[in-house]
């Protein structure tokens, strides 16, 4: 403890622009998702006009559910081909673990998160091994989601891209099943988000190098010496 | 057993003027939706052809499909099972009982191989060796393979025969399966509990003009019937769009016909052509009638219960606990897991802050040179 005189930080550019782009895109959409999906699934009567051709509100509410979900998955297909592309933080290589470091680091991340013990050595500055391995999962319920809801979208367009997914239909026993499936991950993303955010706030403080103005400016700090 | 007479011929022999078979023709041709350029070929098929001989099977069902097939909306249409199809064999409509019976059954399979239509109603059961349905001896999957041999088409009626329906429901204790999952050839599926009845004589109707089995979809279903949505064709579909939905069976809103998404109606999820060609001669149709569609031309509909709510019951957690109960419990888990976590940090963290500031007390000034 005595020689902790202010340590010189270095600033390192960790995610590149379209990262950035790509998670608030990201967070918005999938915001604007949970939002709509809910009111889908369980909607209220509301009537502001006398007769039903004075109001679409409900329509409304499923034209935006529709829309984010095109911006939601073409924004999702950047991420992915970011990850072949982008700087070593945003490879694909950050998001599944097959080196044996990645395995210590993430036992390393969970006595920190679960056992509040002390950080010890240095953790990955980019995504550390078990956030990676997380978001990496979030992808899958990323596709996942995409599958089943252009699946649904098949049914009520013409046009070529949600026809590429109704072949999910019958694989799944029937559109009902789609519907239930589709709900239900819904939950994922909103248990997601509030142990994700607060996993943000909680490694900006042990971590103590700005991992939460990160994800807006790009940079985050590491110790010179 | 009936010759092959044409179906003109048959009209003839019962006293119908031949303008009475042109209508009957054009009927017949709209309902199959073939268009007024193809009306010859449906004219030179009936006149020409001979009446294809038929032979209709029933297994694990309740003939509901039978008994939605007789109530064809047009009289001839009706007439079409008893008069102008040459239906050789049905346990439920045949004078034959018996060896007699079954003697007329082996013969059409023999003198008509590769022409006659078979018609099966009903699910299959292969649970211990198909014992649960057995027809003069014969277990039901035996018979279905023998005459499905030289078939020159199989139609699956209704739900049972297409997806099993409420003898495949959980836990399917005879292990009943759909007529396509045993034949290896093409099997047109019509589902429904039942069907409508103009759908099944329309389905006939193409076979008996064109000579072949009408356009299907992945899941084997004629597409003119069931690539829509009821609920894509719904009457209430505007006050779906407005937001109004029917709250309970009793309230304002149901009497004012509101949308019934709310009350469970399965139209949203259900492939079928109850909203366009109704029921009973085209009187009405379930949510006409102020019920919601409860989906039953769908896959497993009766596990996908309850009926009148819209989320299913969440598996292994009883009937009233839906995905949205568990995804509440685990989301208010999280949220308070969360929130305990960032007290204790807190807690923790004041000490390091303490130790911090102590530590970089020497930038300050005040203790110049301390230990170092
Ligand atoms: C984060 C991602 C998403 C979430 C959380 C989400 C959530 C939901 C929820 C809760 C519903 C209501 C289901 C019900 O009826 O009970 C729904 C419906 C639906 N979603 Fe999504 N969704 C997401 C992404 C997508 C995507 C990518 C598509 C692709 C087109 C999509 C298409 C649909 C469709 C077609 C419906 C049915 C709407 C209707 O009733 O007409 N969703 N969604
Ligand atoms: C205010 C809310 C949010 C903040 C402050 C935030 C912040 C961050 C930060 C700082 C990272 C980088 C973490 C690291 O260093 O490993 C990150 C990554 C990520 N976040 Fe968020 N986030 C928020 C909301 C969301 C939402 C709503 C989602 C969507 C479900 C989301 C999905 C992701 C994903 C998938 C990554 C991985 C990024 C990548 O592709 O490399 N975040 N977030
Ligand atoms: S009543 Fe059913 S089918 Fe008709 S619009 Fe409402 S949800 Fe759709």
């Amino acid at each position: 403890m005595q020689n902790t005189t202010t340590s010189s930080y270095q600033r390192v550019y960790v995610w590149e622009f379209p990262v950035r782009l790509y998670h608030w895109v990201n967070a918005i959409t999938v915001t604007i998702l949970i939002v709509t999906g809910y009111v889908i699934g369980n909607p209220t009567t509301i009537t502001y006009g006398n007769e039903a051709y004075q109001q679409y509100w409900f329509g409304t509410v499923r034209f935006l559910h529709f829309v984010s979900a095109f911006i939601f998955f073409f924004n999702f297909l950047v991420r992915i081909y970011w990850g072949f592309v982008g700087n070593k933080f945003a490879k694909w290589h950050n998001f599944i673990p097959l080196k044996k470091d990645q395995w210590r680091e993430m036992v390393e991340i969970l006595k920190v998160d679960i056992l509040q013990t002390k950080m010890r050595g240095r953790i990955s500055l980019g995504h550390n091994a078990l956030a990676g391995l997380i978001y990496f999962l979030t992808f899958i319920v990323f596709l996942f989601q995409c599958i089943t809801g252009f699946a649904m979208y098949s049914s009520m367009s013409s046009s070529p891209l949600p026809q590429l997914f109704n072949w999910v239909v019958p694989l799944m026993g029937g559109d009902f099943a789609v519907r239930q499936w589709h709900h239900m991950f819904m939950w994922f993303f909103i248990v997601f988000i509030i142990i994700h955010v607060y996993l943000v706030f909680y490694h900006d403080y042990v971590e103590g190098r700005g991992t939460t103005s990160s994800m807006v400016g790009g940079w985050k700090f590491t110790r010179k010496d | 057993m009936a010759e092959n007479l044409t179906i003109w011929q048959t009209m003839q022999a019962k006293g119908h003027s031949r303008r009475e078979f042109l209508k009957f023709c054009s009927f017949a041709a709209a309902l199959a939706g073939i268009g007024s350029a193809g009306f010859p070929r449906v004219l030179r098929a009936f006149e020409k052809e001979p009446r294809p001989p038929v032979i209709w099977l029933h297994f694990q069902e309740c003939t509901c499909c039978s008994e939605s097939f007789i109530r064809s909306s047009h009289p001839i249409v009706a007439d079409v099972v008893f008069d102008y199809l040459s239906l050789d064999y049905t346990e439920t409509l045949q004078a034959a009982a018996g060896f007699q019976a079954e003697q007329c059954m082996e013969d059409t399979m023999k003198k008509f191989a590769g022409k006659y239509i078979l018609l099966v109603e009903g699910s299959i059961p292969l649970e211990d060796d198909g014992i649960y349905c057995t027809i003069a001896g014969k277990s039901a999957v035996d018979i279905l393979r023998e005459t499905a041999k030289n078939a020159a088409a199989v139609i699956a009626w209704g739900s049972c025969a297409s997806n099993g329906c409420i003898q495949g429901a959980a836990p399917n204790p005879t292990g009943a399966t759909p007529v396509h999952d045993i034949l290896s050839q093409p099997v047109i599926n019509v589902p429904g509990c039942p069907p409508i009845a103009e759908v099944m004589t329309a389905v006939v109707t193409h076979i008996l003009v064109f000579g072949k089995i009408p356009e299907l979809d992945s899941q084997g279903r004629p597409r003119e019937f069931y690539s829509r949505r009821v609920h894509d064709t719904c009457y209430r579909r505007p006050t779906y769009d407005a937001g109004l939905f029917v709250e309970s069976w009793d309230d304002e809103n149901a009497r004012k016909g509101y949308c019934l998404y709310k009350m469970g109606c399965r139209g949203p999820v259900t492939y079928n052509a109850c909203a366009v060609t109704r029921w009973n001669e085209g009187t009405s149709y379930p949510i006409q009638s102020g019920h919601g569609c409860l989906g039953c031309s769908e896959n497993g509909f009766w596990d996908n219960g309850p009926f009148y709510r819209h989320l299913a019951s969440f598996p292994g957690f009883g009937i009233e606990t839906t995905a949205d109960t568990i995804g509440t419990v685990v989301g208010v888990a999280a949220a308070v897991g969360v929130t305990a976590h960032a007290i204790t940090t807190n807690i923790r963290k004041r000490k390091l802050i303490a130790e911090e500031i102590q530590n970089s007390v020497p930038e300050s000034g005040d203790v110049e040179g301390g230990e170092e």
